[in-house]
């Protein structure tokens, strides 16, 4: 948990300065920066796993039990033979759409194959349930762990009291904060803006208990154990369509995450998250100077 | 000043550039996970750590979640064998399986030939349930079947026994040698589960042919797969080198995790 890099603790006054170029600071903890990396990959490993998990019985269902002889279908995907050949389809709150060739069918071999998730969006390729579990489930354990890990470390050195919980002044900000993303505008401080404090403290304490719950839910022996906990998310099939919307909500942040780091400096941000160094926008110039000048 | 400007421009198309590498990197990398890889053993390990966990966790007698009769609002959905093509069993099905017996045998002091009728004059026990199937569905219906742990009591289990394997009548699969036999196997604890039965009813009738007739297990702290049906024989064991391919199970055999409760 000790952090190893230079200045032993980031803070601002580890500022290494040159003439010309805007400071650099140490921003990010090694332990945060090994567990983001953790979580990285088994995130990556999650989804697809769990795409495949998910391809067994492309159906979502609200309520304790999957309605067969009634409906309670809130998402399906499938497929459908027509004169012309196979049709994919998603059906959403009974909406349907035809989504050939990405969902509910895919094409194998110039074949036109009944499929959920077409093959590039799960591990393995191929329909194998059993070793989607398996993938899925060690990697549910390694991000479970890491998340503990991480939560006792940054309780212990501080990131998340000062970094991560929202400040009254950062609720003051928001909307100028909002503005400043919209407008492409960003400031680059030792400290997160609001939203990316909104951002990553939504999925470490929101989404990430909501989806590890639920997937545990999921599990009949956990129902055993924890009696109440199927009710609670309203049923096992409730759950697992919360799982599944807790996963849309990741790949989100994802896709928002890496637009935010190519348009905020890819290099310089992804410097701070492997090195955990730097680079902060110049103090403005004094307005002394400037007066200086005009004068 | 080296700071990195952006504009809109070539934001959008580095982003457009970065989306389409990320739809490219198709995942056939990952299909070398095969079966009896070391990559593979380390991975299947979680499971083990999963079935102690829960061990640890559960009482021995947690119970699942029982349901109402409101809560069965469709007949219980059938999957794998449904209708079992193999001779001998059409043959006990068309007698109502009056010749059928279950055997209890492998390391039991006192092995057992119970028909159908002196296996519904035992005690028994009904329960509303949750079928999960590992596949992500569920499906809710009432059971009622003769404990197993009083087949236990009776066979008398040896100190050596460890697993209980159930051993079924419906070919699931061909392979070189011939017709592979469904078959599963559970631990001692869950045998003796208060809600581990043998069932022979459903939804207050006789157990239909496509749900595991004339007997099938309940298992209700795992999933589905764990549940074999059409089982003709039970046999007490202490490892599954020596039966099918040696995982404890159809399954098993075919890269499934032992431990179906989660």
């Amino acid at each position: 948990m000790v952090d190893t890099a230079p200045g032993n603790r980031p803070a601002s006054n580890d500022v290494a300065t040159s003439i010309d170029k805007p400071p650099i600071i140490y921003r990010q903890f090694l332990w945060t920066r090994i567990t983001h990396w953790i979580w990285a990959v088994a995130i990556f490993f999650l989804l697809l796993s769990g795409l495949q998990i998910f391809n067994a019985h492309p159906t979502l269902y609200i309520g304790k039990q999957s309605g067969f002889d009634f409906s309670n279908e809130v998402l399906a995907i499938g497929s459908e033979d027509t004169a012309s050949g196979p049709v994919g389809y998603t059906r959403i709150l009974g909406e349907r759409f035809n989504t050939t060739g990405v969902l509910g069918v895919s094409v194998l071999d110039d074949t036109p194959t009944p499929r959920g998730f077409p093959p590039w969006a799960t591990i393995p390729s191929y329909q194998d349930l059993g070793t989607g579990r398996v993938v899925h489930f060690f990697f549910a354990w390694v991000l479970v762990i890491t998340l503990l890990g991480w939560l006792f470390g940054s309780v212990i050195n501080g990131h998340l009291r000062r970094d991560l919980a929202p400040r009254a002044i950062d609720m003051r900000a928001l909307p100028g904060d909002i503005l400043n993303h919209l407008k492409f505008r960003f400031h680059h401080t030792r400290e997160y803006n609001t939203l990316q404090k909104l951002a990553y403290g939504g999925v470490l304490f929101v989404v990430m208990p909501l989806i590890i719950l639920t997937g545990l839910t999921m599990s009949p022996s956990m129902d055993s154990i924890v009696p109440f906990i199927a009710d609670l998310f309203g049923g096992r099939q409730t759950a697992r369509t919360i799982h599944f919307c807790m996963m849309l909500l990741l790949v989100f942040f994802f896709i928002v995450h890496m637009l935010m780091i190519l348009a905020a400096g890819p290099i310089n941000e992804l410097r701070s998250i492997i090195t955990g160094w730097y680079r902060i926008d110049a103090p403005s110039e004094p307005i002394e100077t400037k007066e200086a000048e005009t004068r | 000043m080296s700071r990195f400007e952006l504009s809109r421009r070539t934001f959008l198309t580095s982003a457009a550039v970065g989306g389409s590498g990320l739809l490219l990197a198709s995942c056939n990398v990952f299909d070398s996970l095969d079966r009896d890889g070391s990559v593979r053993d380390v991975l299947e390990s979680a499971n083990n750590l999963t079935y102690r966990v829960h061990r640890a966790l559960s009482n021995r007698d947690a119970l699942a979640e029982e349901f109402t009769e409101a809560d069965i609002r469709q007949p219980q959905r059938p999957n794998g064998t449904t209708d079992p093509d193999d001779e001998d069993y059409k043959a006990l099905a068309a007698n109502n399986f009056a010749d059928w017996r279950l055997e209890v045998g492998g390391l039991v002091e006192k092995p057992l030939s119970l028909s159908l009728s002196q296996l519904q004059a035992m005690p028994s026990r009904t329960q509303i349930t949750r079928h999960d199937c590992v596949e992500g569905w569920s499906c809710i219906a009432k059971w009622t079947g003769v404990p197993l742990g009083l087949i236990l009591d009776d066979a008398k289990p040896k100190p050596s026994a460890q697993y209980v394997v159930f051993h079924c009548m419906d070919t699931i699969d061909q392979d070189l040698s011939g017709s592979i036999k469904y078959y599963g196997s559970i631990d001692l604890i869950d045998a003796r589960h208060p809600q581990s039965i043998l069932a022979y009813g459903m939804n207050g009738r006789s157990l239909p042919v496509e749900n595991g007739a004339p007997l099938r297990v309940r298992v209700e702290r795992q999933l589905g797969y764990k549940m074999p049906k059409y089982v003709r024989k039970i046999e007490l064991v202490d490892s599954f080198a020596n039966i099918g391919m040696g995982h404890g199970g159809y399954w098993e055999d075919n890269g499934y995790e032992w431990y179906g409760g989660i």
